[in-house]
């Protein structure tokens, strides 16, 4: 199984001038990932009439029609493009790489993000660290804001429009009418992605109502160890082991009835970082400097074979040795590094001053497929409000200034006069010209 | 045909194989399985006896690829026709240290009690002779690199290599295709930089990925090098240098690839 990058990428055409759509962004949907599970899932053979299929949805990139005839897991769907399941947040037996920023508070949060997606879909959550005790990590999801619709219909697949949101004709601005949306519509009737008041802490209740498994590296690694060697050390193998202990004993490979199969959802923080017994962060010529590697290619075989979805952390701006991370960043199916302007000069750049961070796309997932879904653009930038996570195109602020305006349009007079004049004389002087 | 423009340019068809070839390919920046999925095809379609090491993916994903491309892999395996290596599957047994330890096992340097490819190479000793009613044997690799993030040596690897050439290329008249991954910077990987390098100065056709030298574009997916050495009687011998050179762009579809000149991707004319 192979653990992929995390996805990500719901990226929002944003626009200073689009009147009339609502913004509407959801992190669980922006961390799209159009993987597909490794295992093929066998055809049940029969349309469930309670299977989230989608209809054609031609608004974004990411989505494609849906086939029916797979089996239904409740917060999954099929992506048409390659028959895999779809998770929100990404694709069974991918796993995601998400390159921390330099504070680790967004990728952080993006963590909380994929962990309360899977309680909220009643998927089984296993959490591994090293530096904070993963139960301190749960007790910290993000509240999820749910509509007033009652569990029951969760299952009820009630096929909506997936370009729900609300066009609006522009009025001023036209011309951007002809792009294509990138976003994704959600349709919160179908539970595909939910959206989370970072403020407010998930209720017990719905936390404790799912299974959680956890590794919590101080309390594993046993005082001595005798490794014999091994390209992989001893706290990655240990960890590697729980998980594949954990696969089989719940039957996520594929070993459990067909009604009652789950996805299970791994997040991994702060791989790399010396917690876990790396001197990859420390050393620009580690001892080790495979184990990571290793690690992530148990793990990405582990994913392939099973029901499983990962996202992974890692601190790469410790990593002093680039190759490695471009090793890592290449066993992994989706790779995204985000670089906050906290602490930086970045955050008082007034460029940047709609933002708290850059997202780079470093790669995007193409399992059984050739082609890979690449984003338009790879300029994208983060911001975290009170009730979402958002991901948008970078774009320039409007040019609002007045001194600017003014300076351009004496020139613009100037340049029309001289324009003029080579023309063979109108009468233009001081004119103002308005493109 | 899959790779039309590709394979007129290089004389390769399914009617006529080259014997005793190791094409070399290569990406920086950029994402090649494309073209390892592509050879796959053709090798499979013009009857040739395939050992594939599929050491990055699951078997599934290549047998998904392969069927948009027209070719069946299960059917393939099971006829005998292909010997695949799923390097995944026994990984993690053999990273845990699960299960006896015995030079049978061809992902047994995972266990670190070996140093060198031995087991690996036994293996594709195994799957390559006694062709029968497919010929010749092709060796395809995906990928060399991934080996260094796994705890080999260059060195290893290129003994791997070497080892493998001589049986394919020489001693069975094959081809042999394998795939070797670096990173942005040309100076600073010491591990693929290095065997890219000894790889080339092996090889008879050099295929390099590239992304564009001038950023990212939807459309263009980047630039493929390829260089390739001169046959015929006025050839240099097999240490020749790769003399003919030819650069293009392409871009990846659902089904395909399509190559073309520089400058004239449909999205630019």
């Amino acid at each position: 199984m192979l653990a992929e990058s995390g996805i990500l990428l719901s990226v929002r055409s944003g626009s200073p001038f689009l009147i009339g759509s609502p913004e509407r962004s959801d992190v669980s949907l922006l961390v799209k990932v159009l993987m597909n599970m490794a295992m093929s899932v066998s055809n049940t053979g029969e349309r469930r009439s309670q299977q989230n299929t989608r209809p054609a949805c031609n608004t974004t990139s990411f989505q494609k029609k849906s086939r029916s005839k797979l089996v239904s897991i409740p917060g999954t769907r099929p992506s048409v493009q390659n028959g895999q399941l779809i998770v929100s947040t990404g694709v069974t037996s991918l796993d995601y790489v998400i390159e921390e920023d330099k504070y680790d508070s967004y990728s952080r949060m993006l963590l909380k993000y994929f962990l309360a997606e899977g309680v909220v879909c009643g998927h089984h959550v296993f959490l591994g660290s090293a530096r904070d005790p993963p139960d301190e990590i749960m007790q910290d999801l993000p509240a999820p804001i749910l509509d007033d619709i009652p569990s029951n219909a969760v299952n009820m697949g009630q096929v909506t429009a997936c370009d729900s949101e609300d066009q609006g004709s522009m009025k001023i601005a036209w011309r951007y009418q002809n792009l294509p949306k990138v976003q994704t519509a959600l349709a919160s009737s179908s539970r595909f992605g939910h959206y989370y008041d970072a403020s407010k802490t998930m209720a017990r209740e719905l936390r404790e109502a799912v299974k959680c498994s956890t590794f919590f590296l101080p309390h594993e690694l046993p005082a001595e160890s005798h490794a014999e060697p091994s390209p992989i050390s001893e706290a990655y193998r240990l960890l590697l082991r729980s998980i594949q202990e954990l696969i089989r004993q719940e039957g996520f490979d594929g070993t459990a009835p067909q009604k009652s199969r789950n996805i299970l959802r791994i997040g991994l923080h702060s791989l790399g970082s010396p917690l876990w017994a790396d001197d990859i962060c420390c050393e620009e010529k580690p001892t080790q400097a495979s184990s990571l590697t290793s690690f992530l290619y148990g793990l990405r075989a582990l994913l392939r074979s099973s029901l499983c979805t990962c996202m992974v952390t890692v601190p790469s701006h410790l990593i002093q040795n680039r190759a490695i991370m471009d090793r890592v960043t290449r066993l992994c199916d989706t790779a995204i590094a985000l670089e906050s302007f906290r602490g930086s000069e970045r955050e008082t750049n007034p460029l940047y001053k709609d933002y708290h961070g850059l997202l780079h796309v470093k790669q995007t997932p193409h399992l059984n497929c050739l082609v890979c879904e690449a984003p338009d653009t790879k300029d994208l930038a983060f911001k975290l409000k009170r009730k979402q996570f958002s991901i948008e195109r970078l774009h320039l602020p409007p040019d609002l200034s007045d001194t600017v305006s003014r300076s351009s349009k004496a020139d613009v007079a100037e340049s029309a006069r001289l324009l003029s004049s080579a023309c063979g004389g109108l009468a233009t002087s001081n004119k103002h010209l308005d493109f | 045909m899959m790779l039309p423009d590709l394979g007129s340019l290089l004389g390769f068809s399914t009617e006529k194989i080259e014997k005793g070839d190791f094409i070399l390919l290569s990406d920086r920046n950029a994402d090649a399985s494309f073209l390892i999925n592509h050879f796959l095809s053709l090798y499979l379609r013009a009857g040739c006896k395939v050992c594939f090491l599929g050491l990055v993916q699951s078997f599934s994903h290549y047998s998904a690829v392969a069927l948009r491309l027209g070719v069946n892999l299960v059917q393939a395996r099971e006829q005998g026709q292909l010997v695949f290596l799923e390097g995944l599957k026994d990984s993690v047994g053999q990273l845990l240290q699960q299960g006896p330890d015995s030079e049978a096992y061809p992902m047994g340097f995972l266990r670190g009690s070996q140093t060198d490819l031995r087991s690996l190479f036994r293996f594709v000793q195994r799957s390559v002779g006694g062709a029968g009613e497919w010929s010749p044997s092709i060796l395809l690799v995906d990928d060399l690199s991934v080996l260094l993030s796994l705890g080999v040596s260059v060195e290893a690897i290129l003994d791997f290599s070497h080892y493998c050439r001589t049986t394919v290329c020489h001693q069975l008249q094959g081809n042999m295709v394998m795939l070797v991954r670096v990173g942005e910077d040309e100076d600073d990987e010491e591990g693929p930089e290095l065997l890219l390098k000894a790889l080339t100065h092996q090889c008879s056709l050099a295929l390099s990925i590239q992304g564009l030298p001038t950023g990212y574009c939807r459309d263009i997916h980047g630039q493929v090098e390829v260089r390739w050495k001169e046959r015929g009687p006025g050839a240099a011998g097999p240490g020749g240098a790769l003399a003919q050179k030819k650069l293009l762009q392409y871009k990846v579809h659902d089904k395909g690839v399509s190559f073309f000149a520089r400058g004239t991707s449909s999205a630019v004319l």
